[in-house]
């Protein structure tokens, strides 16, 4: 039998049910490559010894009913665990022990599920390329010095490296796609309102979605059906039937509608990347779905409309962090000086540098300039794909405009960072589900994805329409185990 | 549009982040990048736009007010930088 760390999650499943392999197995096993693979960075927190504990407990009498019996999990640190420090990739929140769960890792724990570490991730989400984590940059494992993407980095390193079958990220303008494209992994942002926002740190609450980042669309299609539940903890919660998206899967796209939005040939895309997206049409073709030309003419706003919607609401976010209640604090000569120099010293650049451009466009004088225009744009970019709704059930594109890039290359020009999540803020600002499977290479070998974006609640369409691309495309990672001595 | 330093050092008063001269040099340059490039929806007439403030169209849902979690107390102090018994410390506010 190949090693356990290779074996993907369904099929970690079904070797745990039908008794071939044991919680703690398969625990113990991406434990010890985690150990082996410290280079990378992908942890904040471990949760070893607790894990095994646990994996024993389960193993004495295990419930095979469960969709994740005793399988070992990994997460980002931007999720609340109970008992289990959550730092956010922020010195501000360093020492922060939650006294709750989150309901989607909660809903993880319920399937018996097991938490055995917490992932890095840019400080409070806020970055593509996990560099403004505070506990440092993440290894993307395809090659050295190489960014995993960001901000869930921590997560799609760790998948990637196989250091956890599965995981789970957050995306508010590509956070969770832009990485699973960066590492060859497959990566689910959900419709808002899928997955509760309850127990994750808050950066923008308008375009927060927790998801999953898996090996393949099957693993996908499991954690996803896990992790989405109407909760009433969580206000944009939304009660709509969801799906056994697993059972439901099929790769049958026959005379389904898929889009290809026009704005989104972007000048200077590399050749790569279009000839990918070439691919991709071919093969929806080939298996009898249709393409239909389609424009969204808004797209060019995009980005400046996320650059201060988010701003705007992350900075009413981090107002709690005064360095009273909980995390970080600074000595003050009084109260005021307490707040300034706390957040001073607790934040990190990309932090501040977003919560001033939030106070700013939300300041008396400048709000209905920048806040209320960025929202109106939002409405704008909204009814663009409302309208090509009428006319496909979903839409194809590129995930990302390049591969993954060297760590510390696009660190001192913010809006070239910022360009990176082109293809995927404007799901973000419509509310929209949209998944990147992996497709493709890079002349240098770096993996590329597609994104496929859906109707509002309908996942379980982008999961079919990947679930057909990858079947086509057989993509494998080129992945050595470079950073294992 | 400009941001210079004066409108730098306002903001970091608003946002409670002391700064010093250097890095709101720093800042103001990074801010003003980031600025001309919002600038970009001006191009765009919103007049008779509403503004999307939700993208969750859905009414609030009301629950029962009752306590789901108790005795935390203890853990929920933990977390606090500065204690004294049941009480978080601050630095004094009153002469």
């Amino acid at each position: 039998m190949s090693n356990i760390t290779d074996l993907k999650l369904v099929e970690l499943v079904d070797k745990i049910k039908k008794k071939e392999l044991s919680s703690t197995e398969v625990t113990i096993a991406f434990i010890e490559r985690s150990k082996k693979s410290k280079k990378l960075n992908t942890y904040i927190s471990e949760n070893y010894e607790n894990a095994i504990k646990k994996a024993k407990i389960f193993d004495q009498k295990p419930d095979f009913k469960k969709k994740l019996p005793g399988i070992p999990i990994a997460v980002k640190d931007l999720f609340c665990t109970k008992n289990i420090r959550t730092t956010a990739g922020s010195k501000i929140l360093e020492n922060f022990v939650p006294t709750y769960e989150s309901t989607v890792t909660q809903n993880i724990l319920d399937e018996g599920g097991i938490i055995i570490g917490k992932l890095n991730c840019d400080e409070f989400a806020m970055g593509s390329s996990n560099e403004t984590s505070y506990f440092g940059n993440v290894q993307n494992p395809v090659s050295e010095n190489l960014v995993p993407g960001g901000s869930s980095g921590g997560s799609s390193s760790a998948l990637a490296a196989k250091l956890t079958p599965a995981t789970i990220g957050t995306d508010t303008g590509g956070s969770i796609r832009q990485p699973a494209s960066f590492t060859g992994t497959v990566g689910l942002k959900p419709t808002y309102g899928s997955c509760s926002r309850y127990g994750i740190v808050a950066f923008a609450s308008s375009l927060d979605q927790a998801g999953p980042m898996t090996h393949d669309v099957k693993d996908c299609s499991l954690m996803f059906e896990i992790m989405s539940t109407y909760d009433i903890k969580d206000s944009t919660s939304v009660d709509f039937k969801r799906e056994n998206y697993l059972t439901n899967l099929n790769e049958n796209i026959k005379g389904k509608k898929i889009g290809i939005p026009k704005e989104y040939r972007v000048d200077g895309m590399p050749k790569e990347i279009d000839e990918l997206w070439e691919k991709g049409i071919k093969i929806i073709k080939e298996n009898g779905g249709q393409i239909i030309e389609i424009s969204l003419p808004n797209t060019n706003y995009a980005l400046p409309t996320y650059y201060i919607v988010a701003p705007a609401e992350a900075s009413s976010n981090l107002a709690r962090y005064d360095g009273v209640k909980y995390g970080f604090r600074s000595k003050g000569e009084n109260l005021i000086d307490m707040y300034e120099k706390t957040r001073s010293e607790g934040f990190g650049d990309e932090v501040k540098r977003r919560i001033m451009i939030g106070t700013y466009v939300l300041s008396s004088g400048y709000y209905d300039a920048y806040y209320l225009k960025a929202q109106k744009v939002r409405r704008l970019i909204k009814n663009d794909f409302d309208e090509a709704y009428k006319k496909v059930d979903a839409i194809l594109t590129p995930s990302t405009p390049s591969s993954a890039f060297k760590i510390g290359e696009k660190l001192n020009d913010p809006v070239s960072m910022y360009l990176n999540d082109i293809f995927t803020v404007p799901i973000n600002l419509a509310g929209l589900p949209a998944i990147s499977i992996p497709a493709g290479h890079d002349k240098k070998g770096y993996p590329l994805g597609l994104q496929v974006i859906g109707k509002a609640f309908d996942e379980q369409s982008i999961l079919n329409i990947a679930f057909a691309l990858e079947k086509n495309i057989s993509f494998k990672n080129n992945i050595t185990d470079w950073w294992i001595k | 549009m400009t941001i210079d330093l004066k409108t730098v050092k306002h903001i970091s008063k608003l946002s409670r982040i002391s700064i010093d001269d250097n890095k709101a040099k720093k800042l103001g340059k990074d801010l003003n990048s980031i600025f001309s490039f919002i600038e970009k929806l001006n191009e765009l007439d919103t007049k008779n736009t509403e503004p999307l403030t939700s993208i969750a169209e859905t009414t609030l849902k009301l629950r029962k007010d009752e306590i789901k979690s108790e005795n935390i107390r203890e853990d929920i102090l933990k977390n606090s930088p500065d204690k004294n018994k049941d009480f978080f410390v601050v630095p004094k506010v009153v002469e």
